[in-house]
């Protein structure tokens, strides 16, 4: 698993490096422990809550709630975090949650060209290439070319913003709504929004597509 | 500081590769360092800014060459270090040796966890007026201050337009080097792509940065 990943990203760590590199992180977290600095059992519970409660299934309820319901889509797009603490169902999210909204004449794509910068509470933990040097990057200069990387076109003449996060503002994309889903519930439009199209560089899935 | 992870706009590292069911964690050590990040963190050790800066200062083959969580690992010791909450002996025996320094908020233990799901809060009092409202023209300065800065050099230099503004914030330039949140208006600043990248730019592109006050001269 460990090389299939440091192979994939052209790391040139080899298998002796990253148990070397194990072995430092246990060495790191018995001093910490034993300096009396954390709690393991409080380590165990952030992993464990990155693991499983945080996830682009929230991002994807709030994107079919704004879908269905137009007095919350317009308030989301004038103040995300305020209007995603409304909806009990979601976990809570903190301050400057921008919601930008895809639409037939412009299409939205998130980076960080600096680090990492992702809306987490929304999407989850950003996956590797988010933050790997080939996004961050080309995203601002070439966004066109980046999304053919995702086989994904956009129509020559649409316009194309890209939203660096360099502040602690963070930035989610609210995608257009496939066609042929009209009279859908909440539940059945959320399995079709992917995480890649709240960050832009992706749709959300279409009705009998396969998944 | 001018670093290579002030990646915007370079060439040459080819296509962006996903990978398809890609897992959380690619590796146990991987998640142990996210979780010491943030509870040190939490506890006081350091601020976000901080630990970005301490990154950016990796030397750039170390920064270029290390997978993402290693640049944590490897940023999260060097830290600790010079901010006196371990030594190198300590590092190198794999044992505490030293008495522990006091951390801020105490020790990270099973009840802070939930309050460090949600984000910090960034936004602060305002000091004064915004100099800018939105519509304005403005310039990105053209400085390169070799500490932390937030202003990508790619924009530096060019023309846009402020086109949001988000209140005043905690300013990562005075943070990071632990001179005060000095707080400063952030404001969304939008540029058209053939500004950047000259007439073979992509005609249909705008690029935006946040961009906090003291980053902008009127235009």
């Amino acid at each position: 698993m460990s090389q299939d990943h440091d192979h994939h990203h052209h790391h040139d760590h080899d298998h002796s490096e990253l148990s070397e590199t194990e072995l430092r992180v246990r060495a790191l977290e018995t001093i910490l422990t034993e300096k009396g600095y954390v709690e393991p059992a409080a380590l165990d519970a952030i992993i464990q809550a990155y693991e499983t409660k945080i996830g682009p299934h929230n991002g994807a309820r709030v994107v079919a709630k704004a879908w269905t319901d137009p007095a919350f889509k317009a308030a989301l797009l004038e103040d995300g975090s305020k209007a995603i603490g409304t909806l009990g169902h979601v976990s809570r999210v903190g301050d400057h949650l921008v919601v930008v909204e895809n639409t037939p004449q412009r299409h939205n794509m998130v980076v960080c060209t600096l680090c990492s910068c992702y809306p987490w509470e929304m999407l989850g933990l950003p996956p590797v290439w988010y933050k790997a040097s080939p996004y961050r990057s080309r995203a601002v200069k070439d966004p066109r070319g980046v999304l053919a990387d995702f086989d994904v076109s956009l129509p020559k003449d649409m316009e194309i913003r890209v939203w660096d996060s360099t502040a602690e503002t963070r930035f989610l994309v609210l995608p257009m709504r496939p066609p042929g889903t009209e009279g859908w519930s909440e539940e059945q439009l959320a399995e079709l929004v992917t995480r890649d199209s709240m960050i832009g560089t992706g749709f959300p899935k279409t009705p009998g597509a396969p998944s | 500081m001018n670093g290579v992870h002030d990646m915007g706009g370079m060439d040459g590292f080819g296509k962006v590769e996903a990978e398809p069911n890609e897992p959380t964690f690619h590796a146990d050590w991987e998640a142990r360092v996210l979780a010491m990040v943030r509870a040190m963190g939490a506890a006081g050790a350091f601020n976000i800014d901080t630990s970005r800066f301490y990154r950016e200062m990796l030397p750039p083959h170390v920064y270029l060459s290390s997978s993402y969580y290693k640049k944590w690992f490897l940023g999260l010791e060097e830290m600790l270090i010079e901010k006196g909450y371990l030594t190198k002996e300590e590092v190198a025996a794999g044992h505490a040796m030293q008495p522990a320094k006091a951390l801020k908020h105490g020790k990270f233990d099973l009840t802070q966890v939930e309050r460090i799901m949600v984000r910090g809060k960034f936004a602060r009092a305002a000091a004064a007026p915004a100099k800018f409202n939105v519509g304005d023209r403005v310039r990105a300065k053209n400085i390169h201050p070799t500490t932390h800065t937030r202003l990508p050099r790619y924009v530096r230099g060019h023309v846009g337009i402020v086109e949001l503004n988000h209140g005043c914030h905690v300013f990562p330039d005075s943070a990071a080097m632990e001179l005060g949140e000095n707080p400063q208006w952030l404001y969304t600043v939008v540029f058209e792509g053939r500004d950047l990248w000259g007439a073979d730019g992509d005609p249909t592109l705008k690029v935006s940065i946040d961009a906090f006050e003291p980053y902008l001269d009127p235009a």
